[in-house]
């Protein structure tokens, strides 16, 4: 990352280099919160303030944190973090922290949160890491709100609780499909983004690390 | 890196420094929100009594609301109100815990999974507490995922249903998760927990393909195992192991040393 500008750290970890999209980071919290945008909108900004305070504080004391034991530094940092959202969570969003419930603890091995600490901030300037963790969050909110709207939309026919399709258990006339509300049909919805996201920049595609043969040939199987 | 800050006294300076900074945050945090998350538990427990026994609507005043409602700490093996327990203090998470507050089930006697029960619960009781207009039971049973928990609220005849709420489970969202849809929670209303006046066992349940009589309520579609969940605890909760001597007291048809005869014999349960 040799472009550490504060415009283009905060800019190019949603399009160019998303945590999620490019460096497949941080599936597993993209998987279990995104049924629904409103608590998808609250995880993202947990995550936001977690990855943008831990890069600032590791940043800080990056000239005294012995690289021997810079890893379990990063982890008290992110962890203290995370404990204090919690409690925040708790205490002024009850409803939302009841329903991202395990989600948020486990942010701190949200691998997006800990390779920017020891990725970047370890070698930037307090203020700019600071800047690379809002942008890291918010490339991982642009792929958590993305994917929360369709999963929303089309399996409980709202989108931030309003009602859009009215769905038949209410007696309307939508049929919710019940495969969204599952963890894996977050796994697809990912899986287009990367795929209209490495459309629109080819550069992202990686190389294949082997050729794939050629299929047997009919006359030779016979 | 400065090469001097992989000594070991600087190691072990960083990390002793980090601890303490790290803790003091995190217990400042811990404890300052402490006394508001609190209210936040005790403000949703609340609301949802108030909204399985009808009484709640957005925005109201929950604690003033709250007032009618008087909290009665039930023995279950006799059905009787404890005169040692205090309501107020008495926490049955923490007697479930405790071998001499609580008893183990297991086999046919266990369908709602719990495989411990406390030997006090706690009712809340809307109106005069001689003469209820409702009585709130906890329930709780193993649905799918998990543990689910929640209330049930029968009118004073210790029959008809009023509602029945979960605050807490881990179903499936748009399949198990429907117990708490407003449209499935309403044809609750009405139907009644026993088939016939006399009888102790709960004939309440939930079917497939469409309710029909005082004791059926449809299941959730898709949903099998979260209905039968929901059924086996109404089974255990409603019957002589659960609240069913204490609601024997409100109904009429039975009588009283009825309910004696069929209870559970809780000296045979020693742990």
């Amino acid at each position: 990352m040799a472009d550490a500008t504060p415009k283009g750290v905060i800019t190019t970890p949603v399009f160019k280099n998303n945590p999620i999209a490019l460096q497949v980071l941080g599936i597993c919290s993209a998987l279990a919160v995104t049924t629904s945008m409103s608590v998808s909108l609250v995880m993202t900004c947990a995550v936001m303030f977690v990855t943008a305070f831990s890069n600032l504080f590791v940043s800080l004391i990056r000239n005294h944190i012995p690289s021997a034991i810079r890893i379990i530094v990063q982890m008290t940092i992110i962890a203290s973090l995370v404990i204090v959202v919690d409690q925040i969570l708790k205490a002024y969003a009850y409803e939302m922290s009841k329903q991202l419930s395990v989600f948020v603890g486990l942010i701190i091995t949200n691998c997006i949160v800990m390779g920017r600490a020891e990725g970047f901030a370890m070698q930037n300037s307090p203020g700019l890491s600071f800047l690379d963790g809002l942008g890291n969050g918010l490339g991982y909110g642009f792929i958590l709100m993305t994917v929360g709207f369709f999963r929303e939309l089309f399996g409980s026919g709202s989108v931030f609780g309003f009602t859009v399709l009215e769905t038949v258990q209410n007696g309307g006339w939508y049929v919710p499909n019940g495969l969204l509300l599952l963890p894996p049909s977050a796994f697809f919805i990912i899986g287009l983004i990367i795929w209209v996201l490495r459309s629109i920049n080819p550069e992202q595609v990686e190389e294949n690390e082997y050729k794939m043969k050629h299929n047997t040939e009919p006359k030779e199987a016979v | 890196m400065a090469q001097g800050n992989n000594s070991i006294k600087k190691i072990l300076g960083v990390a002793f420094a980090l601890c303490i900074v790290c803790s003091v945050i995190v217990s400042t945090a811990a404890v300052a929100l402490r006394p508001q998350q609190q209210l936040n538990q005790e403000l949703d427990r609340k609301t949802n009594i108030l909204n399985v026994a009808n009484l709640y609507e957005p925005g109201m005043d929950v604690e003033a609301a709250f007032g009618e409602v008087t909290p009665r700490v039930v023995d279950l093996r006799s059905g009787d109100y404890s005169p040692t327990h205090d309501p107020a203090t008495y926490d049955g998470f923490e007697a479930r815990r405790d071998p001499a507050a609580s008893r183990t089930l297991s086999g046919e006697r266990d369908p709602a999974g719990l495989t411990r029960v406390e030997n006090f619960a706690t009712v809340y009781l809307v109106g005069d507490p001689e003469n209820p207009e409702q009585i709130i039971l906890p329930i709780r049973g193993q649905g799918l995922w998990g543990l689910m928990r929640g209330f049930l609220s029968v009118e004073g005849d210790g029959n008809t249903i009023v509602g029945i709420t979960y605050y807490e489970h881990a179903e499936t969202p748009g399949l198990g998760a429907e117990v708490n849809n407003p449209r499935w929670q309403a044809q609750w209303e009405g139907k009644e927990v026993f088939a016939d006046g006399d009888s102790l066992e709960p004939a309440i349940h939930l079917t497939k393909g469409g309710a029909s009589g005082e004791n059926e309520i449809d299941a959730l579609s898709g949903a099998t195992l979260t209905s039968n969940g929901v059924t086996n605890m109404l089974q255990f909760w409603l019957s002589p192991e659960g609240f069913g001597n204490y609601l024997a007291r409100f109904r009429s048809g039975v009588a009283q040393d009825d309910a004696e005869r069929a209870d559970v014999e809780p000296e045979a349960e020693g742990v």
